[in-house]
């Protein structure tokens, strides 16, 4: 049984009496501790799938499952120490009026887990900040470090369930680079599941064992990372997505 | 003076150690930026002394604000042992303006505490849970808008039974909808950012949202606005005064000292003109301290 099971997600959103389909039907099924990425355009659907997972946007049709259980409305307090999520923008995802201390703690005060102090100490040492961060805000970090802060306050609940969306396209190349391979050791050393989105296939490749490529709301293709090495995608628009980022796959 | 310096040192410290320090250390940033406007400056003082007057007044008033002395009747200010004269009953006004600086405090703080807090509740729920509740509330608010808003303390008090705590609550009353407004504008741009998507996503409930994440972020625009308001509150507890449905003579309130000093005006103006000049002073020192507040709470010059 896989950890992560959609099944024909739909998702539809009432703009004015407009509907606008952001996900249809797509399926897919993540195992415990693998990490699965969903690829596409903008606007393509992929985050909104994450979304749909966490309660943000509407499910219209179709079910989630985590571990066999269908998620429920709203998603709850055993949800939350499930699953957590890592935002795209660092700098909307923290509170600006939370010093980085309030930000790691909340979590903690809301399912009322104790030895607050230690724990946010030992959070930050887990995504290598140092420990003079601890009282500052957020607007005087910058974007690496409010991202490292994103993700320790993901990692508080100590979930099973990561999703990431697009962790690193706001951060510069070589931050880009530090924040993966952070994830890929809190990944190891926890045994985390990721479900990630990016827009960026090298990255994807960088981190996931399978992938999902997504066009207009809809799956076009799954392929496994040895398909990707081996350039066998079916599809044109895939493989189109392949070429606009292969010289920096063969990089890394 | 090393003890002061280690002190500012302890302050500075970009690295706090501790909860409290790390407070401390942005209440002096604060202070700091603070300091850089002269005005600003002026009326903080003003309101100090306000404050000091006020806890000081038995000390400071040469005499009892109440003792009539018929022989002393309205003397011009300067004379000897009445620095700003004497009203109609041969009450000293200076004392009475000093003892009068509680009761405009009084009001004030009582208003500055309930009339935010409330509005700030209403304005955040409406915002956030959006929807029927939201109708509900801002409906509400409307009504309490569309009267003018002496005209609706005027009614309440009429009503309430005049006395300083109804006053109180009649101003408390009106003053709450403009926050209201003003909070649920701010949660309105905040509800759908994502570190509210992130607290929800760790399970906090919506009181627990509304009350520490949604509330710190309107709170400096609701303080900017309580300060500049403050000048209206003492100007609106005074008219109360002056038309006799606030706090009841002998009590020495500065607006209905005006309203029985109007009688001699054109022969005796200092007994109506000292309490005047009070009010002013003071209103002034509220509108000042309020611009400067709004430069140091303004979220976007923050920390720079």
């Amino acid at each position: 049984m896989s950890l992560i099971e959609i099944q024909n997600l739909s998702v539809t959103f009432d703009a004015k009496g407009r509907a606008v389909h952001a996900v249809r039907d797509v399926s897919l099924s993540v195992p415990a501790r693998e990490s699965f990425g969903l690829v596409g355009e903008s606007g393509s659907g992929k985050s909104t799938i994450l979304r749909a997972i966490c309660g943000l946007a509407p499910i219209s049709a179709g079910s989630i499952r985590i571990a066999g259980e269908a998620v429920r409305d709203p998603r709850g307090k055993a949800f939350a120490r499930r699953v957590q999520m890592v935002f795209q923008d660092p700098y909307a995802s923290l509170h600006p009026r939370h010093t980085i201390d309030r930000t790691l703690s909340e979590p903690l005060a809301i399912h009322g887990i104790g030895k607050a102090d230690a724990r946010v100490v030992q959070a930050l040492d887990d995504v290598s900040l140092d420990r003079s961060f601890r009282f500052r805000y957020p607007h005087q970090l910058s974007g690496g470090q409010r991202q490292r802060v994103a993700i320790a306050r993901a990692l508080m609940l100590e979930p099973e369930i990561l999703l990431l969306d697009e962790p690193t396209s706001a951060l510069d190349a070589s931050v880009q680079a530090e924040t993966l391979n952070l994830l890929a050791r809190l990944r190891d050393e926890r045994g985390l599941t990721f479900l990630m989105v990016s827009h960026d296939l090298a990255v994807i490749d960088h981190m996931c064992d399978r992938l999902l490529v997504m066009q207009h709301g809809q799956a076009v293709e799954e392929l496994t990372r040895d398909d990707l090495a081996a350039a066998r995608m079916q599809t044109d628009y895939a493989r189109a997505l392949f070429d606009a980022s292969a010289d920096r796959m063969l990089e890394g | 003076m090393t003890t002061v310096t280690t002190m500012t040192q302890w302050l500075r410290d970009p690295a706090p150690r501790s909860r409290l320090q790390a407070r401390a250390g942005q209440l002096w940033l604060g202070w700091l930026r603070l300091r850089r406007n002269r005005l600003t400056v002026i009326g903080l003082s003003i309101v100090l002394l306000l404050l000091l007057v006020a806890a000081f007044a038995p000390w400071i008033a040469p005499h009892n604000p109440l003792a009539q002395d018929l022989s002393q009747r309205l003397l011009p200010p300067l004379s000897p042992g009445h620095l700003m004269g004497t009203d109609e009953f041969g009450r000293d006004i200076f004392s009475r303006i000093v003892f009068g600086s509680r009761i405009t405090l009084y009001i004030v703080t009582l208003v500055a505490l309930t009339a935010p807090l409330f509005g700030l509740i209403v304005g955040t729920v409406a915002g956030y849970f959006g929807g029927i509740v939201d109708q509900v509330l801002m409906r509400i608010t409307d009504i309490f808008l569309a009267f003018p808003r002496l005209i609706l303390a005027l009614a309440l008090v009429a009503v309430l039974g005049p006395g300083i705590e109804n006053a109180v609550l009649a101003i408390a009353l009106t003053a709450w909808p403009p926050y209201a407004r003003v909070a649920r504008a701010e949660t309105l741009t905040v509800r759908s950012s994502d570190y509210i998507a992130a607290a929800r996503l760790q399970g906090a409930g919506g009181a627990r949202i509304v009350w520490g994440h949604v509330m710190p972020m309107c709170v400096p625009s609701v303080i900017i606005r309580v300060t500049l308001d403050m000048a209206g509150v003492i100007l609106t507890a005074a008219g109360l005064g002056f038309l006799g449905l606030g706090v009841q003579p002998p009590l020495p309130e500065w607006g209905q000292m005006i309203s029985a000093g109007r009688k001699f005006l054109f022969d005796q103006w200092w007994v109506a003109t000292m309490p005047g000049l009070a009010i002013a002073t003071v209103s002034l020192g509220f509108n000042l301290l309020g611009d400067g507040l709004r430069d140091v709470l303004d979220p976007r010059s923050s920390g720079k």
